[in-house]
């Protein structure tokens, strides 16, 4: 089984030499530490940049240089910085190559929810529904049960939904699995989790074909 | 050369009043107008509706309007960062419409450049799309979503002249840009005031014709609200 770092280092892998890459808040933020030092990346933040880097030094912090998540950063070489629409066309326009984020719940048609619990304090989709919307390429950080144990790989998702039929790929704590149409297919499975563990874990239609390899991290 | 410069904040403010629709730009407590946030707190001004990404915290941005009950109505993204605001928002008292980022910065954009209204994919098949209209493409789901109206935008730029000319540092630009010429009134502040001609027009992000009142504001505090900082090795 995974920690949230294992699940980073997973998506990881998935990150290819010359992608734009935007990054939600949460396990998605720790994928940047994980991406190989050999390809070229980009990392674009909604609120307005491309060419994101790491934290600032200690004093060297500056209030007008922030990430979506409203954290002090830093920019690489090339950066540039840009107004919401410009951010928001790049997302809609298909220009990022790649949106990780995480969910509270993915159905097996590639459903997500992840914004809002009814009953509690909203606090509001942010750029998550412009982004679902709009990538071609979505891949979901998550646990695969919530926090009593329960599935959060669903038939129907039960919580509103931020985006319809968009979710590709689900990297969780136990498994990788592919958003078909025919509902999950498992493509790996974490070190020392077996199918049938993955099997229970989940309550949408999951796809069995041939030998699950482990994943490689 | 035409002048746009008033002489102080409150010149920049006249005419608010009760029961407007105000933008302001922003993201975060970053590229926030301050000195417009200041005044109408000072002015008092009731039963108003903001259109923001974010709403502020609580002793900071747009939450020293809310603790004053100012406002009636806030359209934002992203909420919640101030315990007034949920205060509110549970109560009844504040009505809130949480819009998805890039459609609040599109219906910006729509106002700004005379668009009626845009279609995006953003929310399709989710409540933020109920009654509204859709419509397919190509094959694929969209929303109709109208241009905002609004009286006054406020907007804070790094730069500016007095021919109305905005340029804006890092991430501080933002909703900012957009909002420019989305209101019947676009006020700026900025925070150097230079002598025209001393930007060089090929810098500029936002052409004075889209600003009506620009003044050198003060006292930027430019708050941070989460400080994240790495060791040096």
């Amino acid at each position: 089984m995974l920690d949230k770092n294992g699940i980073a280092k997973r998506i990881a892998k998935e990150v290819q030499d010359g992608y734009y890459v935007n990054l939600g808040i949460g396990i998605p933020t720790l994928v940047a530490n994980y991406v190989r030092d050999d390809i070229e990346v980009e990392f674009q933040s909604e609120n307005g940049v491309l060419g994101m880097g790491p934290f600032p030094f200690e004093g060297e912090e500056d209030a007008d240089i922030i990430n979506a998540g409203k954290q002090t950063i830093t920019t690489l070489p090339g950066a540039s910085f840009f107004d919401s629409a410009m951010s928001f066309a790049m997302i809609r326009g298909q220009h990022v190559d790649l949106t990780i984020l995480g969910a509270m719940e993915v159905s097996e048609n590639g459903d997500i929810a992840n914004w809002k619990i009814p009953g509690k304090m909203v606090k509001g989709m942010g750029g998550a529904m412009d982004l679902v919307a709009s990538a071609e390429n979505i891949i979901v950080a998550m646990m695969h049960t919530n926090r009593v144990g329960e599935s959060k790989l669903l038939k129907k998702c039960s919580l509103p939904l931020t985006g319809v039929g968009c979710v590709k790929k689900i990297v969780t704590n136990i498994a990788v699995i592919e958003v078909t149409p025919k509902g999950f297919k498992l493509l790996e499975r974490a070190p020392g989790v077996s199918v049938d563990d993955i099997k229970n874990a989940t309550e949408g239609e999951l796809i069995i074909e041939g030998d699950i390899p482990e994943m490689k991290l | 050369m035409i002048n746009k410069k008033v002489a102080n904040i409150s010149e920049a403010l006249k005419g608010v009043s009760d029961n407007m629709t105000f933008m302001f730009g922003g993201f975060g407590l970053s590229g926030i107008p301050e000195n417009a946030i200041a005044d109408l707190v000072k002015r008092n001004i009731k039963g108003l509706t903001c259109i923001s990404n974010n709403a502020g915290v609580d002793d900071f941005g747009l939450g020293l309007l809310l603790h004053q009950k100012q406002i009636k109505k806030m359209v934002s993204s992203y909420v919640g960062e101030n315990d007034e605001f949920e205060r509110q928002m549970l109560s009844g008292e504040l009505d809130v419409e949480l819009i998805p980022q890039g459609t609040l910065a599109e219906r910006c954009r729509a106002a700004q450049a005379g668009f009626p209204a845009i279609y995006t994919p953003a929310g399709y098949g989710t409540e933020v799309a109920e009654g509204k209209e859709t419509r397919e493409f190509d094959g694929k789901m969209y929303v109709l979503e109208h241009a905002f109206k609004a009286d006054f935008a406020f907007v804070k730029a790094w730069k500016g002249d007095a021919a109305g000319n905005l340029i804006f540092k890092g991430t501080a630009r933002n909703f900012n840009p957009v909002m420019c010429g989305a209101a019947k009134i676009t006020v700026a502040e900025v925070e150097e005031l230079v002598p025209v001609g001393e930007l060089d027009p090929n810098q500029i992000h936002v052409p004075g014709i889209f600003v009506q009142r620009i003044f050198q504001g003060e006292m930027y505090e430019k708050r941070i609200e989460q400080l994240t900082v790495r060791q040096k090795a």
